[in-house]
């Protein structure tokens, strides 16, 4: 008797224990993915970033739903999209050459507000905080010019605080109370920048600044408090690259060497992808997350090579996995579907350039 | 915009891909001139409008404007002029200052020469011309030639262009007593325009006249635009009017030229300088109406001509020239890249042209041609090209009476250096033109014509060095072109309808090698590669008709009408968008000028026409454009204060506020007034 008291009582213990750790979240209803949404990037100049939409019901794709549901937005959707996330109830598009952060209804894509963030790149979430990156921060006296990190109150879309970070920043993670900026240097060719910044969210302060891979572009952490990241290289000597970078110990854990142009995570698969512009071939590397190793082979099958991969999105529901194809950057481009397996179930016209998929569910919390 | 990636990471790429962007619209060369209305010659109005002489001894399609029409077209700029005629597609950015270039049955505008009194204007950094800068102030006429001009003496230059405009400037010409003219004008109007300028002629012997003109112009560039959208239950979704902005210029031209008369022959100097500061009003976009861009522009050349006949036989022609152009670009603006960049280009040219008369009815004729081009800029990393052109060129000419032949070969041979980076390689090409115009009946002056003609256009330096995009294994960009026309004129002064004109043209032309910017090693690095092929095919009418009665009375109607069809076959076969209508391009487009003149009073009216087109030759509904078409009026008064020619003309365009874009995201002004004044000694 006393023993199982005490087996009881530890356990009730370790209930404990292991209640303190977890994090407080709002209790969330599981809905089911019945969708999504393609944003298109447009070309710089022409006004013509678009929104489709993707019905997994009706599998009725429908090209630049912005402007009929919002009739009444000036102009349209804006000049170039730079990213697309849903987050809670609401859907956020970066329009980067509009300065302009569109913020819609996830379920209805109806307009409700626009933040203003010159030059505005991507944009991530934590604990109802959004933080969005931009070129346009300080400019030092060699006419060189650091971007900043905005955070924004997700319901009053007012910008509470902004922080300096390196030069041109772009993708974005927020892991564990801190917030990781990869600084592209854009603008330096052909130096550009290799530095990650880490910002402790609660001072809005840099901690540190981490050199990784020069030209870094997107981000996305895993679940075993990695941040894996793509760096593109600069184009010449240096070729792009997939890095794991580990929090815990703010240092570069792994370098993948393979080619990298773009990348989504669910679960422990990483799905990376690259379009070689000299062979003029896409290729499709899975990466195990939890052993950290490559998988070997393609994760799509055979045939797609001549995709010209922009970007890949992946249900996190039935991990369907998304290539968008630029085509040639200034005619249509199309969404290709296929299954987890990698066979290849649909492909649909998209606009010009389609660059990032956000999943919509029946109703959003 | 074809040429703009859609994202802006890594924007060293970026910066310069904007650069490049915004320097293929922003180009160097400027030049003006002005009309006069001589009030003594009145009653010969009609022979001043309409040369029957010039369109009866041109072999190709030839197109023509003097000074009469000119002024009474209400144009700020050459640019607006050209656009009257047929088969011309202008690119018109918006504004006083806004840069308009002209491309000809769209054979795109690289391939188009320009020449400016006989000599080409160059620009080999991007190749454009911005005909915005040269006002119509001075010009004496304004020649447009498809294919090429058929002159039996001409420079080698004039054979290397896929089609050709020569802007004429005006010439001093004294009756016996009188030995100075003077001119000052003043226009005003909207966009805050004030533009003065002055013209002194001098005769200064019995053989050598001196001409010498300054033109200021300062437009502050504002105009309302106004965007509006209507739900599809006819509902106003947003109607909004904003106001276009840094779209200012400041400009001065003056130019000084000396004419000379020679037995059989004549010669000119001139000497010509366009300084110019000016906004970059840029593109409007959703929350997007207000760029900072600015560019200050200098362009300076020096330019002789002689010309001379010897024995009635031997004709020679010596043209040359230095010039030196300079361009400041500045985008101050923190939201985007900081760009302060310098470009420096000078061109030195020397032609010389021989043509004999070996019987009246044969010529020969052969002209060689030598240009050295420069390019200075202040970009990282930059090539420093310079540029070494030979041309020669060997034609021939048979002329009888009811049938005239040409055939000529010109030889392009190019060598380039570079301090950086890889040189274009050398080239050495003949491409040949063949021209025939039969007169089946003597006496009557009816035309048909045909002509066959096939040249290239080598890539621009920005096209071949400029950091990052440039590709320095680009081949030069081929057209070749086939016309069958036939043109018609009928003059006599002695009856009401005096004048009558009709020139119609089918043609098939087609590109290849077309350079144009794709994305190359990644989706930031965009390069310039030989990618396009461009099949046109089209018909141009243009129609003039000339009426008189009751002495005081004229009437003029000049007609224009394009259709063409221009397809973009640098897709894959089965690719949706193969053949699709090149951007920009509209299957039909035409104009009308109607003149009506009483004694000293004139009232002018005219109307432009721009079919449906689309923005991509991906012609889906996203980017389709709706068409265009603007009316002008304008009404002018000549009159005398004591021995003062004085005129007066107030002009009211786009009579119907029609808000429009020639180009996506450039809108055009609405409606705009302009009232000019001039006297004249």
């Amino acid at each position: 008797m006393k023993t199982i008291n005490f087996y009881v009582f530890v356990f009730i213990c370790l209930l404990f224990v292991s209640c303190r750790n977890i994090e407080p979240t709002p209790p969330m209803v599981k809905q089911p993915i019945n969708g999504f949404y393609l944003l298109n990037e447009g070309t710089w100049g022409s006004n013509n970033a678009s929104l489709d939409m993707y019905d997994y019901e009706t599998n009725e794709y429908t090209q630049n739903v912005f402007p009929s549901i919002n009739p009444e937005v000036i102009l349209g959707l804006g000049d170039v999209g730079n990213d697309l996330q849903i987050y809670g109830s609401k859907m956020y598009a970066v329009i980067n050459a509009s300065n302009i952060v569109e913020v819609m209804d996830a379920a209805t894509a109806k307009h409700i507000a626009q933040i203003e963030i010159p030059n505005c790149r991507k944009i991530t979430f934590y604990q109802g905080k959004a933080y969005v990156s931009s070129y346009a921060g300080v400019v030092l006296e060699d006419n060189t010019q650091l971007g900043y990190v905005a955070e924004i109150d997700t319901s009053t879309f007012l910008v509470n605080r902004t922080i300096s970070v390196g030069y041109q920043p772009e993708g974005m993670a927020a892991v564990d109370g801190k917030l990781y900026v990869a600084n592209s240097g854009g603008y330096l060719y052909p130096v550009y920048d290799n530095k990650l910044s880490i910002i402790d969210i609660e001072t809005f302060t840099e901690i540190s600044c981490v050199e990784v891979a020069v030209n870094m572009q997107t981000m996305q952490a895993d679940s075993h408090g990695n941040i894996l990241i793509v760096s593109w290289g600069n184009y010449n000597d240096v070729q792009s690259d997939l890095i794991l970078f580990d929090t815990k110990s703010a240092s570069v854990k792994k370098r993948f060497n393979i080619r990298a142009g773009s990348m989504c995570i669910v679960g422990d698969s990483a799905y990376v992808g690259n379009y070689d512009y000299l062979t003029n071939q896409s290729s499709y590397t899975l990466v195990n997350l939890a052993s950290e190793e490559l998988v070997p082979g393609s994760f799509i099958s055979e045939g797609y090579e001549s995709i010209v991969l922009r970007s890949i999105a992946v249900n996190p529901d039935n991990h369907d996995i998304f290539l968008m194809d630029a085509a040639d950057y200034v005619s249509p481009g199309s969404v290709y579907c296929f299954s987890s397996e990698g066979e290849f179930k649909w492909r649909k016209i998209a606009g010009n350039t389609p660059g990032y998929i956000a999943f919509k569910k029946k109703t959003q919390l | 915009m074809l040429f703009v990636s859609s994202r802006k990471g890594s924007t060293g790429i970026m910066r310069n891909f904007r650069l490049l962007f915004l320097f293929v619209l922003y180009c160097v060369v400027t030049f003006s001139a002005s009309a006069q209305l001589d009030t003594t010659k009145v009653y010969a109005l009609a022979e001043v409008q309409f040369s029957p002489k010039r369109q009866l001894k041109e072999m190709v399609p030839f197109q023509t404007m003097d000074a009469g029409v000119i002024e009474r077209l209400s144009c700020q700029s050459v640019a607006d002029a050209v656009r009257y005629f047929s088969g011309v597609q202008i690119k018109d950015y918006g504004g006083v200052g806004g840069i308009k270039t002209i491309n000809i049955r769209s054979m795109g505008t690289n391939q188009m020469g320009v020449f400016y009194d006989g000599i080409q204007l160059g620009n080999a950094q991007n190749g454009q011309i911005d005909l915005g800068r040269f006002s119509t102030e001075n010009m004496e006429s304004i020649d447009l030639y498809n294919g090429q001009r058929g002159s039996v003496l001409q420079s080698a230059k004039d054979y290397g262009s896929a089609g050709t405009i020569y802007l004429n400037t005006r010439k001093p010409v004294f009756n016996d007593s009188i030995n100075y003219h003077l001119r000052a004008t003043m226009k005003a109007g909207s966009f805050g325009l004030a533009n003065p300028s002055i013209l002194w002629e001098q005769k200064l012997s019995d053989k050598v006249t001196l001409s010498a003109s300054a033109e200021y112009t300062y437009a502050n560039g504002k105009y309302k635009f106004r965007y509006k959208k209507v739900k599809n239950d006819g509902t106003t979704a947003y109607d909004t009017t904003a106001i276009r902005e840094n779209a200012d210029i400041n400009a001065l031209r003056t130019e000084l030229s000396l004419f000379g008369k020679l037995k059989e022959g004549e010669w000119k100097a001139q000497l010509y300088n366009y300084y110019s500061e000016r906004g970059i009003p840029g593109y409007i976009a959703r929350n997007l109406y207000f760029h900072k861009q600015r560019q200050w522009d200098d362009n300076f050349f020096v330019q002789t001509h002689y010309k001379q006949t010897f024995w009635k036989k031997y004709s020679i022609l010596v043209n040359a020239k230095y010039a030196y152009d300079y361009t400041r670009y500045l985008n101050p603006d923190t939201t985007l890249q900081y760009i302060d960049d310098t470009y420096k280009q000078q061109e030195a040219y020397l032609s010389m042209a021989n043509s004999v008369n070996i019987f009246p009815f044969w010529d020969v004729s052969l002209s060689a041609d030598y240009q050295f081009n420069s390019l200075d800029a202040t970009l990282r990393d930059f090539a420093y090209p310079t540029r070494h052109t030979g041309l020669v060129a060997l034609a021939t000419a048979f002329k009888f009476p009811n049938i005239k032949l040409q055939a000529s070969v010109l030889g392009t041979f190019v060598h380039e250096n570079v301090k950086r980076s890889i040189a274009a390689s050398d080239i050495a090409v003949f491409t040949p033109t063949a021209i025939v115009s039969v007169r089946p009946w003597r006496t009557i002056p009816f035309d048909i014509r045909a002509f066959y003609k096939r040249i290239f256009r080598m890539p621009t330096f920005n096209d071949l060095y400029y950091t990052f995009v440039g590709n320095s294994m680009l081949e030069p960009e081929y057209v070749t072109q086939y016309d069958l026309g036939l043109s018609y004129h009928y003059h006599d002064g002695k009856h009401i309808f005096s004048d009558f004109g009709i020139q119609l043209d089918v043609y098939d032309n087609q590109v290849e090698n077309k350079i144009v910017a794709i994305p190359s090693s990644n989706p930031f690095r965009w390069q310039m590669k030989n990618y396009g092929q461009v099949r046109i095919n089209g018909i141009d009418v243009s129609m003039d008709f000339g009426l008189q009665w009751c002495c005081y009375w004229n009437l003029d109607l000049r007609l224009a009408y394009s259709y063409q069809e221009s397809k973009d076959l640098s897709y894959v076969a089965d690719s949706p968008y193969y053949g699709g209508q090149m951007p920009y391009t509209p299957w039909n487009s035409g104009s009308a000028v109607l003149n009506l003149a009483y004694k000293t009073i004139g009232l002018n009216y005219s109307f432009i026409y721009t079919g449906e087109r689309y923005s991509s030759s991906a012609n889906i509904p996203a980017n389709y454009i709706q068409p265009w078409y603007t009316h002008d009026i304008a009404l002018s008064y000549a009159f005398k204060i004591k021995s003062v020619k004085c005129t007066a003309s107030a002009e009211v365009n786009n009579l119907f506020n029609q808000q429009y874009e020639v180009i996506s995201g450039y809108p055009m002004p609405g409606t705009n007034f302009k009232i000019i004044l001039k006297v004249a000694l």
